[in-house]
């Protein structure tokens, strides 16, 4: 009798093929490719999955009352006035900022290109903290692009697929960014710890000056993420004798797991210049 | 007859991709340690049922596709439902004549240890947080949702005639 295929040969030729794609995957970046073609099929699932949130969103839009609609769009108009004023004292600050960097002859930061996404998929492996958006490649979505929601920073797109994207969280266990404390400017290492409200700064001395509820904003090191966003306000600090460093938590400021919309922030950051620019 | 030429793969997809849906449909935090694997118990059922059609390269393909949906590392369950298809497929005459108890004893060994390999990979990553006694959640609610998947399956199958 003839068998049809040995099972065998086919489970040696797949495991030769997943430790090869496992490989390329982890260490090259040649299996991009692949990845991005499947994500052309793998995108509708999670667009799909969506649609409960989405018309659940439809339908409560569609039967508000009329009453609500005028409350709300007062207190919308109340925070758009609120925030006008805000604008056009930050329009005078951004010009001084860049005349005192232009005497320093360090390179302007200019505003960012957003992009507004919103939120299709949570990862569901609690190890991991990414989600999916709605916005891929074909959205001039990259890899490495800075998320903020209203509030801070988020994370960064770490595979940016042809219609939606992932988004690694700033909580992540794997994650971690440079930041600086708002008041003082005192720089130091923040990481995720796997939940959606926890952060820790790292290889923080104890003579080092960060108190309860400082902001740390991020610095830019790294060329990641943009300067001087929000990214987290601390919750404690832990000084123990006997360890050589500092227990600070942090609180993301942005609302991780609530956000439903989100901006991707392509940084337009000249590289810095060796040599001065005298021709303004 | 097994003979009989091939027909329904559009439906076995089909199928696969509502398995792939449940597999990242939101639920509370708390759910999702007791999320099963979905995909894995579709496709174990299509390999039992036509072992001569769909095995282990059927497997290697669904791994894959859960990668890039989940965002795993590529090949990362792909290894993993591979074997498991191999397994089933060594497995399939026993598995026809045990009883529903034994089924879902053997269902929780499999999807325990295919969760297992994947879970080495991402730990090998540098990707996992919480030990590995935690795949044993969706181990059992895989096996105690294998009985209602096999039904709704069987149903399918007969109602559009998959052979």
């Amino acid at each position: 009798m003839v068998a049809p295929a040995k099972p065998s040969y086919r489970l040696i030729i797949a495991l030769v093929l997943a430790v090869i794609m496992m490989v390329l995957d982890q260490r090259t970046p040649w299996a991009a490719p692949l990845r991005h073609a499947l994500g052309y099929l793998t995108a509708p699932i999670h667009y799909l999955a969506h649609l409960p949130v989405d018309s659940g969103e439809w339908l409560s839009e569609q039967t508000q009352s009329r009453g609500t609609l005028l409350d709300e769009n007062r207190r919308l108009q109340r925070q758009a006035l609120i925030l006008e004023q805000k604008v056009q004292r930050l329009a005078v600050l951004e010009a001084e900022n860049v005349r005192l960097r232009e005497l320093l002859n360090s390179s302007a930061d200019l505003d960012a290109n957003v992009l507004v996404a919103e939120i299709i998929g949570v990862d569901p492996d609690p190890n991991r903290q990414e989600i999916v958006i709605n916005k891929g490649a074909g959205d001039n979505v990259s890899r490495g692009q800075a998320v903020l929601d209203s509030q801070g920073l988020i994370g960064q797109v770490v595979d940016a697929g042809p219609l939606s994207s992932r988004v690694l969280l700033i909580t992540d266990a794997s994650h971690a960014m440079s930041v600086q404390v708002n008041r003082n400017g005192v720089r130091a290492v923040l990481a995720g710890v796997g939940q959606s409200s926890g952060l820790k700064l790292l290889y923080v001395p104890d003579t080092a000056d960060i108190q309860e509820g400082d902001l740390l904003v991020s610095t830019g090191l790294g060329q990641l993420y943009p300067r001087g966003y929000p990214v987290a306000s601390v919750t404690s600090v832990n000084h123990q004798a006997g360890t050589p460093f500092a227990h600070i938590a942090a609180r993301p400021t942005a609302q991780l797991d609530r956000a439903s919309h989100v901006l991707l922030v392509q940084p337009t950051q000249t590289p810095v210049r060796a040599e001065a620019d005298n021709d303004q | 007859m097994i003979s009989d030429r091939p027909a329904g793969t559009g439906v076995i997809i089909v199928t696969l991709l509502l398995a792939a849906l449940l597999e990242v449909i939101p639920l509370p935090a708390s759910i999702d340690w007791v999320r099963p694997e979905w995909m894995l118990l579709v496709l174990v059922y299509w390999v039992l049922s036509l072992p001569h059609r769909i095995g282990v390269l059927w497997g290697f393909f669904v791994g894959l596709y859960h990668d890039v949906l989940v965002g795993t590392t590529l090949g990362q369950w792909g290894l993993a439902t591979a074997l498991g298809a191999f397994v089933m497929l060594a497995a399939y005459k026993r598995m026809r004549v045990f009883t529903a108890l034994q089924q879902c004893a053997v269902v929780f060994l499999l999807v325990g240890t295919v969760s297992l390999l994947a879970f080495l990979v991402q730990e090998s990553v540098g990707r996992t947080l919480y030990p590995p006694y935690t795949i044993l959640y969706s181990s059992v609610t895989s096996a105690l949702l294998w009985r209602p998947v096999c039904a709704a399956l069987r149903w399918v199958q007969l109602r559009f005639l998959v052979r």
